[in-house]
């Protein structure tokens, strides 16, 4: 018998049947069997150069975690994992893993790559079905830090930091931790017991979480800092403000940002019978936008009982940024895309209600300053969509709180915070990472900004 | 979280007053700025300005009117009770820099909002005339704490049954018409209410600012739910707001928009009235 399995194609991904699933929020990905996990590691070539764990943003060693997996030693490979990475069972499910590890996998020239995050997802889904919550009693150092933010960056950053001895306090403004994870991502797509466990790792290491508590307006950097004896402060608070495209009919009853929409569902459980927060009965949807965001809106709305949800997104399929699994998963759950179409006007009727969204057709022109080529509307192309329900998932910026309650932290003119590599701020002691320095952007980016501001906090804080 | 209630009074029959024990945001908090409560766990996050706060014993008030589920679930709590979270102090304070002479415009439980903003005033100095309206003598709330720090106040009902007959903007008017300039009008109550309180200052070009009360979610900008167009943008009341310049806020659009969802809170008061009838048979 070969070592290695030469089969071309990934072992497939268990699922939900499309249309069981697009009626609950259970999650769709089922996960591999212990059998499958070892056939699909043993695709692995353990090639010399690596090329996956360059185009990991956080180099987790792959072939190394793999290779334990073969040999079922999965327990061993999440070390391996966990030497680089806080939150493996998230990312396992998440990271656009075609742009990244798998983008670059020598399987992936002459057939489908490794299944690395399936991989991740099983060894991280094996470790924590079966440990113990092992409380490592950490010894104190006697050193405060405050964090700011209870998404990937600052859990990842507390973790760290808690890790070596910081009393670590996590500030989070909604009443719930884990940021985007809880608030934006469908339980469909990220069970939320996977990021409560995280967060309960981090409580058993001795980190403490406030939620409720908006800094800038309860407590302000300074205070912290000044008032409270934070030696540093960790800037993870996301990209949370969102837009909107400035067209007429945006303020009609059943136009919602996706994060409006997202967080109705899943932060405030609004899919759940017994929930207290109001959801838009909607019938016909048009998702507005291409990304994760809008396919995790459109999927949501169909589950809610629309009958026809459309993506509407402005430039063609092969510019889709969203992740490629989630696309798929969209099209088998009868979302249906309209590509090169970009909206113009939301109609309304006397009451404010939405009537229709106007769209024009687009045609790609030349490449834009992101190498992509420019989408240009096609002249007389108008036509309208009959729908009830308009969610624009256009993208999001930080929330200029943090800028207009803190005096001299640098901002760039969308509001991210200004930090170096080392995430610091033009504020001493005062470190940022995550979608606030690098406007939207990945959990696993985020995880590895928190991550690298916890190295650059503790010799902050051991050179003072 | 929990924030236990300190005391409880009811104001009228559907208007209640909760002293939460909250001392962060008590050391806080300035007038005009809110919190986001949540009654209980699996509740929804609604918006309530900040009535009044004791920095000693670290209260936060809140005054409320029963209107729908949410509202009534808050309403059942009774002193030594919990509520489960209590966020704040959020949005902007009312700006009260340089103002002399001001007129406070308040109509029902919105009277309990103007309230802190006269109390603000009256402290820096400002010579504050208040006019507070209610749809009738049962219904009034808050009148010696108004007259106390007002040197001027004005009762209105909409049947007469106390004070003056007739709606706030009527003895508001009759003061623009006689010749009296107000540095700065401010209005909280119902939105029609504020509609035409900006309309009744606009001829005479005072500037009339008026608290938002929409929708709203986190209460920090990130779910939009709370946008209000004023002068043909967009802004976000909980952290651009919740005042804004009375005169460009698209009050037509407001309304709509606070009429999302109706039918929902109507089956949910429904259904949260059977849930305690059962329980109290
Ligand atoms: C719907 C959706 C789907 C996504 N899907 C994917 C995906 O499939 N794969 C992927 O890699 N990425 C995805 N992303 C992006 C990813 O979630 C983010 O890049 C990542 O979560 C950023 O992490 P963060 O820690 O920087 O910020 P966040 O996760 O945004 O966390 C910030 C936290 O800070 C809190 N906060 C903000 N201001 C304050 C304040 N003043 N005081 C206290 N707390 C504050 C917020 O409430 C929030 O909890 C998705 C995003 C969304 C919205
Ligand atoms: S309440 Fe969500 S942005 Fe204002």
């Amino acid at each position: 018998m070969s070592k290695f399995n030469m089969r071309p194609d990934k072992n497939p991904m268990p699922t939900q049947p499309p249309l069981v699933r697009n009626k609950n929020f259970e999650e769709v990905a089922l996960g591999y069997s212990e059998e499958a996990a070892i056939d699909e590691a043993k695709r692995c070539l353990n090639c010399k150069n690596k090329p996956c764990v360059a185009a990991c943003p956080v180099n987790v060693n792959i072939p190394e975690f793999i290779a334990l997996a073969v040999e079922g030693k999965f327990e061993e490979a999440y070390e391996v994992i966990s030497r680089t990475s806080s939150l493996p069972a998230v990312c396992g499910r998440v990271c656009p893993q075609e742009t990244q590890c798998e983008g670059k996998c020598t399987r992936g020239i002459k057939g489908e790559p490794v299944a690395i995050g399936r991989l991740e997802r099983f060894v991280a889904d094996y470790h924590n079905q079966r440990s113990e919550q092992k409380t490592r009693a950490v010894v104190g150092n006697g050193h405060k830090v405050a964090v700011v933010g209870s998404g990937p960056a600052g859990l990842a950053c507390a973790g760290d930091l808690a890790r070596l001895g910081y009393e670590v306090t996590v500030f989070e403004a909604l009443h719930t931790t884990g940021g985007v994870l809880v608030y934006g991502i469908p339980e469909f797509r990220l069970p939320k017991t996977i990021v409560e466990k995280e967060v309960q790792g981090l409580k058993d290491i001795g980190v403490k979480f406030v939620t409720d508590a908006v800094i800038g307006r309860l407590f302000t950097v300074e205070d912290l800092k000044s008032e409270y004896g934070f030696e540093a402060v960790f800037l993870g608070t996301g990209a949370g403000l969102p837009r909107f495209m400035g067209i007429r009919g945006e303020s009609a009853k059943g136009v919602f940002s996706a994060n409006e929409f997202l967080t109705r569902t899943n932060l405030m459980k609004a899919y759940q019978p017994d929930s207290a927060t109001p959801m838009f009965p909607a019938k016909r949807v048009a998702v507005v936008g291409g990304g994760n965001v809008a396919m995790d809106a459109a999927r949501s709305a169909k589950r809610l009982g629309a009958e026809t949800v459309y993506i509407v997104y402005r430039r063609s399929e092969q510019e889709l940024p969203a992740r490629l699994e989630e696309i798929e998963h969209a099209k088998e759950e009868e979302i249906e895309f309209l590509f090169l179409t970009n909206p113009v006007e939301i109609l309304t009727d006397a009451e404010n209600n939405v009537k229709a969204l106007k769209c024009v057709r687009m045609e790609l022109g030349e490449p834009d300053a992101s190498g992509r080529r420019r989408p240009v509307e096609k002249n007389g192309s108008e036509f309208e969509l009959n729908v009830d329900c308009v969610i624009l998932a256009l993208g999001t910026s930080p929330n200029p709180l943090m800028k207009r309650t803190t005096v001299g932290l640098e901002t760039k003119p969308h509001g991210e915070i200004i930090a170096d590599e080392n995430g610091r701020t033009s504020i001493e002691g005062v470190f940022a990472g995550g979608d606030v320095v690098t406007g939207s952007a990945t959990v696993i980016l985020a995880m590895g900004a928190g991550k690298t501001a916890a190295k650059a906090i503790h010799e902050y804080i051991q050179s003072e | 979280m929990m924030y236990r209630i300190l005391k409880r009074e009811n104001l009228n029959d559907t208007v209640t007053r909760l002293d939460v024990y909250a001392p962060y945001i008590a050391k806080k908090a300035l007038a005009g700025q809110f919190v986001i409560v949540r009654a209980n766990e699996r509740g929804e996050r609604i918006p309530l300005t900040i009535a009044a706060c004791d920095r000693k014993n670290g209260a936060v008030s809140i005054i409320f009117q029963v209107v729908g589920a949410t509202t009534m679930e808050l309403n059942e709590k009774q002193e030594g009770d919990s509520v489960a979270d209590f966020v704040g102090p959020l949005g902007t304070p009312t700006q009260l820099d340089g103002l002399k002479k001001v007129a406070v415009v308040g109509g029902g439980v919105g009277c309990a909002i103007a309230l802190p903003v006269a109390r603000a005033l009256k402290e820096r100095g400002a010579e504050v005339t208040s006019i507070a309206g209610f749809r009738n003598r049962e219904l009034v709330i808050l009148e010696d704490e108004f007259r106390e720090v007002s040197s001027r106040f004005i009762m209105m009902t909409d049947d007469g049954s106390y004070g003056e007959q007739g709606n706030v903007c009527m003895p508001l008017n009759r003061l623009l018409e006689a010749g009296e300039r107000f540095d700065e009008v401010i209005t909280i109550g119902p939105l029609v209410m504020m509609k035409f309180v900006a309309k009744t200052t606009e001829p005479y070009h005072i500037k009339t600012v008026a608290s938002m009360n929409p929708i709203m979610i986190d209460g920090t900008g990130m779910c939009g739910c709370c946008r209000v167009s004023v002068g043909g943008e967009m802004k976000f009341a909980c952290i651009d707001g919740p005042d804004f310049d009375a005169h460009l806020i698209d009050f037509d659009e407001a309304m709509k928009r606070s009429k999302t969802y109706a039918p929902f809170e109507a089956q949910a008061r429904e259904k949260h009235c059977n849930l305690y009838k059962k329980e109290r048979n």
